[in-house]
């Protein structure tokens, strides 16, 4: 029995080492550091709590927050409807579905930070095929990259979600002559209430955090317009070189995102059970 | 004991002169960071150096908005090459954080430290001691298009002496019609503004920022005096629409395209514009009834905090001050020496525009601030608000907010 123990152990090492090094570890430095005032190089000195009070303080946290949440609200909405329409147009077996299904996923294989280089050749007035003048939408043209870029990826989650509905009841709801939009409703939307969970929550944190689309295509403007929290953060650390306010504002930024995810997954969880 | 005895040899190494180089010319490798915008010039150094000495320079450029950020991150993981450049007005900022090593000795036995072009020395200064040395120098001039001085029946050889007279001669430029303006800037950049603009209230006795880099003075009348001129220009469609956009990276290429009459930019884009064929005349940029100045701006060089090669990598730098490199490699293309006594040379006889040039560094200023880069040349920054709404908002409302913010950030620790 110890034996089997021990080896269980061992094979849990490998993955638990790569947690802690690569997580936990930084998790618990960048904690620590919020702490302190922390220059690139030298001694760090215990500044607590001015990295955090400082946050307040901080004139651009209020337009990067409230442009972070309505981008986040925008991207969610039009994502899902547009993944969750790509995965129930290619649902079924059929002749030359698969041609699509990978057309639509074919985005994905392409880096993020390349596709948003390749919108912005694209977009530039100076070598683009369809520029765009000054005062284009600029937050227009980057979500529209992350609908590009994502929409295949989340159409794939839900599209084995779909799969995994039996098809008996299906067939049950088609005898007792459901149309197609009770079926939709009563059948299709419950039964993939844990999959749509994991696809919002993902598409919710990833919006939270958005920084290379807006780094690479506007630099947070024009005017702050599309600066988001993250290039906050990347200010403190990188312009600045303020690494212990940097890491107050990922902290509280963390803890935002761990009470999102929370209150998500529980409302939707519980809606399914 | 033995790092001070190092010290000592140092000295008297460097105090030989810097073209005879001694123990510290011992066949190292030494690799130099540069951004995109000095990599022809930190090339040009490495090559003449490499061919004449034992040690070894490796050049290894970055794009330039990437770069503070690389630096950064090595300096976090205490990884820094040997020897850095940086834009001139980042420099006591790196100096403050302790990003280079302190060369105050070494500077200080330079025979000819007193003709260091003093703006970059001040700046590569953080608590009275030296950090960095000057390793480009650029300057802020009025370019102007002789073709089109020609076309519009001024005289190009007469630029404008005031600030309202080149107001006078964009207008009458710009009334030549067709996609020829009078004049260009970068409204979006503030790194462009306070390069261009910044002059003329210098001209005018004023100043935008006080001399500890702690308190703005951008709501001074010079300051809003200089931006109303830009603004009218923009209202009434004399300089090009697509200075509101400009954040950069489409400046020269506007500048290239033979279409602007006259406009404040780079003296080193010079060349990259006469090589599109454009007739380019220099002049000072005045203030507004008169004067003249200039923004000393370009790299500062220094030698990275964690490199174990500092003797080596000084010989390098006190090279790159010396006549030979001054005149063989910098005057030789162009660039504007280091030196104030190398203003007039060989090279630039040949072309009296840079003599104009050269005369200008003793002129001109080097704004000193701690939190530069975070205030003024980040876009994100309190400086290109203000800025945009001096030139495209309300200007007066903007000036007294902006002055408010600019030196909040200023003083932030």
């Amino acid at each position: 029995m110890r034996r089997r123990a021990v080896i269980g152990a061992l094979y849990a090492t490998p993955a638990a080492v790569l947690v802690v090094l690569f997580f936990v570890a930084p998790l618990l430095l960048v904690g620590w550091m919020s702490l302190h005032r922390w220059p690139l190089l030298g001694k760090p000195r215990v500044n607590a709590p001015d990295n955090y009070t400082a946050i307040g303080d901080n004139a651009l946290l209020t337009t990067a927050a409230w442009f972070t949440l309505r981008y986040t609200v925008i991207i969610t909405v039009l994502l899902f409807v547009i993944a969750f329409g790509l995965a129930l147009l290619v649902q079924n077996r059929r002749k030359g579905v698969g041609f699509f299904r990978t057309a639509f996923f074919l985005p994905m294989a392409v880096g993020f930070a390349s596709a948003s280089l390749l919108f912005l050749g694209l977009l530039s007035e100076e070598i683009g095929p369809l520029p765009l003048a000054d005062g284009s939408p600029a937050l227009g043209s980057a979500v529209l990259l992350v609908l590009w870029r994502f929409a295949g990826f989340n159409m794939l989650i839900l599209l084995t979600g779909l799969q995994a509905i039996p098809v008996d009841v299906y067939e049950a709801a088609r005898i007792d002559g459901a149309t197609r939009w009770q079926t939709f409703r009563r059948i299709t939307v419950p039964l993939m209430r844990p999959t749509i969970a994991l696809v919002l929550t993902m598409m919710v944190t990833g919006s939270l955090l958005a920084f290379d689309q807006f780094w690479i295509l506007t630099r947070g403007g024009p005017d702050n317009s599309t600066t988001s929290l993250v290039m906050l953060i990347y200010r403190e650390a990188f312009v600045r070189l303020d690494l212990g306010s940097a890491a107050g504002i990922s902290v509280v930024l963390l803890v935002l995102l761990a009470v999102v995810s929370s209150v998500q997954l529980t409302v939707l969880r519980r809606r399914s059970a | 004991m033995k790092a001070m005895l190092a010290a000592v040899v140092l000295v008297l190494a460097t105090a030989c002169g810097a073209d005879r180089s001694g123990a510290a010319d011992d066949g190292t490798t030494l690799t130099l960071w540069t951004r995109a915008a000095t990599e022809a010039v930190s090339k040009a150094y490495a090559d003449a150096y490499n061919a004449s000495h034992r040690n070894k320079i490796e050049v290894t450029a970055y794009p330039n908005e990437e770069y503070p950020a690389k630096l950064a991150s090595a300096a976090g993981a205490k990884a820094l090459p040997d020897l850095f450049a940086a834009d001139v007005v980042f420099a006591p900022q790196y100096a403050a954080q302790g990003l280079w090593a302190d060369v105050s000795e070494q500077f200080k036995s330079l025979p000819f430290k007193d003709s260091v072009a003093p703006s970059h020395v001040r700046a590569g200064t953080w608590e009275g001691h030296n950090f960095a040395v000057p390793h480009t120098i650029d300057l802020s001039v009025m370019l102007y298009n002789k073709d089109l001085y020609a076309k519009a029946g001024l005289d190009p050889e007469k630029p404008p002496r005031t600030l309202t007279e080149f107001t006078e001669h964009a207008r009458k430029i710009d009334q030549l019609g067709g996609d020829v303006h009078g004049t260009y800037f970068g409204g979006n950049c503030g790194g462009c503004v306070e390069f261009t603009l910044w002059p003329s209230v210098w001209a005018a006795g004023g100043d935008v920022l006080d001399a500890d880099g702690l308190s703005a003075k951008v709501d001074s009348p010079e300051m809003a005096a200089v931006f109303a001129v830009y603004r009218d220009l923009y209202d009434q469609g004399v300089a090009s629409p697509a200075s509101k956009g400009e954040a950069g990276p489409t400046w020269l290429g506007a500048l290239q395209g033979g279409k602007v009459g006259i406009a404040p930019g780079p003296s080193v884009w010079l060349d990259a514009i006469e090589a599109k064929g454009v007739e380019v005349g220099v002049a000072p940029i005045p203030g507004i009834t008169g004067g003249e100045s200039t923004f000393v701006g370009g790299d500062a060089i220094g030698i990275g905090a964690t490199s174990s090669k500092a003797e080596q990598a000084w010989d390098f730098l006190a090279w790159t001050m010396s006549d030979e490199a001054q005149v063989e490699v910098v005057a030789k293309r162009k660039g504007v020496p280091v030196r104030t006594d190398l203003a007039a040379n060989k090279h630039s006889s040949a072309d009296p525009r840079l003599v104009t040039v050269n005369g200008l560094v003793a002129k001109g200023k080097t704004p000193y601030a701690r939190n530069f880069n975070a205030t003024f040349n980040d876009p994100q920054g309190p400086w290109l608000t203000t800025v945009r709404g001096a030139l495209f908002g309300d200007a007066s409302a903007a000036l007294m907010a902006g002055n408010e913010a600019i030196t909040k950030s200023l003083r932030q620790e």
